[in-house]
């Protein structure tokens, strides 16, 4: 199971999942994703409750890289437990995103780069 | 059967005899010899065993045709001895027929064919009144034929009629026969033409009674004659219970008439019903089903004209059926109903599960003046709806409304059963389809590696589902060089299959070209970012094994680092080297994340390749099995062939999973130099 919590702020837009996002559950977190980047501001995605995340939902955020570029966007992860970041890390996604300790880490980053 | 009607016929001849002679030897007088009773008692008996048999079985019997036996029968006897007062009135003068002796034959021809009248009767009212029967029914009628074998054993006696011991058992007789009497149960089951024709035949049968009862009155007063016949208590019984019972018979099948109508109805709208429910069975399509309940229906309701709309019919094309009425006619109607519950039912938009409560309605500015309309629900949801006309106004009373309600309900039910009938075939189907898919993907994935002693090669692979997304493969390019893949595509199930044939493609086409890791890795990025879904990305390690120099270099591209056992350190460790998924970067920038290394192996050596359904697999406790688990299971066994370090690992694997179920692809290949 999986719960997604989507907060949008003034300049950025704050996805926070937590549980387990598998080949079912992945639905609901593209379904966020999709949302979050059609707003086109920054999105910090907070996964400091996700405890697993399968290929699939590997391939939500990786699927929406190419858009993001375009629209101009930044995707930060952050909050990654050490099984998570790992799986991240094996996949390479960590050469294409920004991977920060927790949010407070992840909005510095984007006010550096604005 | 054909031996009673012999010795019924011996027994009469005997006792025709047997009087005559008696007559002969002692003019005069009128009472018969004991021993020409019993063989009348014998003949009573064998003509009544005789119709017992002679007259069918109940269950295949039908009323009309018992009731022309008796017609018949009585008419032949009838005929009989109106042939015989004829003659008889005809040799008139003949002094030989004045002899008391030919009348006395002549006699005991009448009371043949009387007796066989009453008989066969008899037997057939019995039918009649056991039709139905209940226990206490069949105990009074036993108890009845009891009785009659009593009084036919007490016409041994030699009372008859006047005398009050006589009287008494013909009355107990009578009161009995008159409490079975009221057996009519069979009159119900006639239609109405039926009923005048069985009014026909019952009055006919007391025709003949009467005939009979004149013809033995006359010969009553005749003074020769021996043996009064119809004086006997059983013979007297008998012909009352026929007389009273025909009487009530027809009484009963009068009144009966006015309300025969709406019996056949109801055995009309029975027979619609179960027409309705073995239409499926019968291998009618989902359109019979639907003519069917529109005609039953119309026919159960008396309606002028009625229509059925189906909006999703299986074939998902609608299905129309009208009666009596055009499809213009049907759009003006349905544009007057005013009723909302009414509108909505004919929109296909009803959506209740309970049933509506008003569904009848009057119509204006048409010739129809009452119209009913139903839904007709598959699974709780409405797929079209069934309308029924009447030129006349409040047409359809409560009856009307729950016989076509049920009608529906069971079209209904059958047309769900079809469908469910039809989804069990096509999920037969694909589970055939789905087997065939995975013996192709089994043929797919290569079992035996012939590495010509370069090295040993033994792989494990099973799918969650009936087909998944791991593939190794491995390729001779020359005699000493091979290549090598594994790789894992997000995801599982058919669209992974799909991606991993694809994934077999390239390897095939690609490592033919270039046996650089980067390269390969580079031309299959390319290859597959025009290919891939979305979402869906592969992971891989491509190996290149060179025994000239004994080197092995590869690349990784997202894949699970893959883990090596060194003979010569005597120790194992997973790869650490950089890469990225395929088909996660679509462009050129791809070959940026690619890196290549390169070792010298030696004899001994292991690398163990996986998918990450090995590490992800989790116990009850929610633990993955984890790099650790798979390094410690292989440091055990790095001493053993490659087969059993295989073996060795996947228990190691289910051991520690316990009953959890395996919820993704998972493959392990061992290559052991």
């Amino acid at each position: 199971m999986v719960d997604i919590k989507h907060i949008v702020e003034e300049k950025i837009q704050i996805i926070e999942v937590s549980g387990d996002v598998d080949a079912s559950s992945s639905i609901h977190l593209d379904n966020a994703m999709s949302k979050a980047v059609e707003q086109k501001t920054n999105i910090i995605a907070d996964l400091s409750g996700l405890s697993y995340i399968s290929s699939a939902g590997l391939g939500v955020f990786m699927s929406y890289l190419q858009e993001m570029e375009n629209n101009n966007q930044q995707l930060i992860l952050c909050g990654l437990n050490e099984k998570v970041l790992e799986v991240f890390q094996i996949l390479g996604l960590d050469q294409l995103l920004i991977i920060k300790d927790n949010k407070e880490e992840a909005r510095l980053q984007l006010d550096a780069t604005v | 059967m054909r031996i009673s009607i012999i010795l019924a016929i011996v027994c009469w001849l005997v006792l025709t005899y047997l009087d005559i002679f008696f007559l002969y030897k002692n003019p005069g007088n009128s009472q018969p010899p004991l021993l020409s009773r019993i063989f009348e008692a014998l003949f009573f008996a064998f003509l009544y065993i005789y119709f017992r048999y002679a007259i069918v079985k109940a269950e295949n019997f039908n009323f009309l045709d018992l009731l022309w036996r008796v017609f018949v029968t009585g008419l032949i006897a009838t005929l009989v001895s109106l042939l015989i007062t004829m003659s008889y009135k005809f040799f008139g003068n003949n002094t030989l027929l004045k002899s008391s002796l030919i009348s006395n034959f002549f006699y005991h021809l009448n009371i043949g064919m009387v007796s066989t009248f009453l008989m066969s009767t008899f037997i057939i009212w019995k039918k009649l009144i056991l039709y139905q029967k209940s226990k206490l029914l069949m105990q009074l009628w036993s108890l009845f034929e009891y009785s009659m074998i009593g009084a036919l054993l007490f016409d041994l006696l030699g009372y008859q009629i006047p005398d009050p011991v006589a009287g008494a058992v013909y009355i107990f007789l009578l009161l009995q026969g008159l409490v079975l009497t009221f057996n009519l149960k069979w009159v119900a089951y006639l239609n109405f033409k039926q009923k005048w024709k069985s009014i026909l035949f019952i009055f006919l049968v007391t025709v003949y009674w009467w005939h009979f009862l004149r013809l033995l009155m006359e010969y009553r007063n005749q003074p020769a004659i021996v043996d009064i016949f119809m004086t006997k208590v059983f013979i007297a019984a008998m012909a009352s219970f026929i007389l009273i019972y025909a009487i009530i018979a027809i009484l009963v099948i009068l009144f009966n008439l006015p309300t025969s109508s709406v019996f056949e109805r109801k055995i009309k709208e029975a027979m619609d019903f179960q027409r309705l429910s073995q239409s499926i069975p019968a291998g009618q399509t989902e359109e019979q089903v639907y003519e069917i309940l529109l005609d039953s229906s119309m026919s159960a309701v008396f309606a002028d004209a009625a229509w059925i709309e189906i909006e999703a019919a299986a074939e998902s094309k609608p299905i129309t059926y009208y009666r009596n009425i055009e499809q213009a006619e049907v759009q003006e109607i349905k544009e007057s109903v005013k009723n909302s519950t009414l509108k909505k039912i004919l929109k296909t938009e009803f959506d209740q599960v309970s049933n509506p409560q008003k569904i009848t309605a009057s119509l204006k500015n048409s010739m129809y003046k009452t119209i009913m309309v139903f839904p007709v629900m598959v699974q709780n949801v409405q797929i079209g709806s069934l309308a029924l006309l009447k030129e006349v106004n409040e047409g359809f009373n409560r009856e009307m409304i729950n016989i076509i309600n049920t009608f529906v309900n069971q079209a209904s039910i059958s047309v769900e059963n079809f469908r469910l009938i039809n989804e069990a075939l096509e999920n037969e189907r694909y589970k055939e389809e789905l087997k065939i898919a995975k013996r192709v993907q089994k043929a797919l994935l290569p079992e035996n590696l012939n590495t010509e002693g370069i090295f040993e090669l033994h792989a494990y692979s099973v799918a969650a589902d009936e087909v998944g997304g791991d593939y190794y493969d491995i390729l001779k390019i020359n005699d000493e060089q091979y290549a090598f893949i594994i790789a894992d595509v997000s995801g599982k199930g058919t669209s992974a299959a799909f991606h991993m044939s694809q994934m077999k493609g390239i390897f095939h086409s690609v490592a033919r070209i270039t046996t650089d890791p980067k390269e390969f890795l580079v031309h299959a990025n390319n290859a597959l970012s025009a290919c891939l879904e979305k979402t869906s990305f592969i992971t891989g390690s491509f190996f290149l094994i060179d025994s000239s120099t004994k080197t092995l270099r590869f690349s990784r591209a997202g894949h699970c680092p893959s883990l090596y056992y060194c003979s010569s350190e005597k120790e194992s460790r997973y790869f650490q080297n950089k890469g990225l998924g395929l088909g996660i970067i679509r462009n050129i920038s791809y070959s940026r994340y690619v890196q290549v290394n390169e070792i010298n192996y030696s004899e001994g050596d292991i690398i163990i390749l996986y998918t990450d359904g090995i590490t992800e697999a989790v116990n009850a406790n929610n633990d993955q099995f984890g790099y650790d688990r798979l390094k410690n299971s292989l440091d055990k066994r790095t001493d053993l062939p490659p087969e059993e370090i295989k073996q060795g690992i996947i228990d190691d694997l289910y051991q520690f999973t316990g009953l959890n179920n395996l919820n993704d692809d998972y493959t392990l290949v061992i290559i052991k130099f």
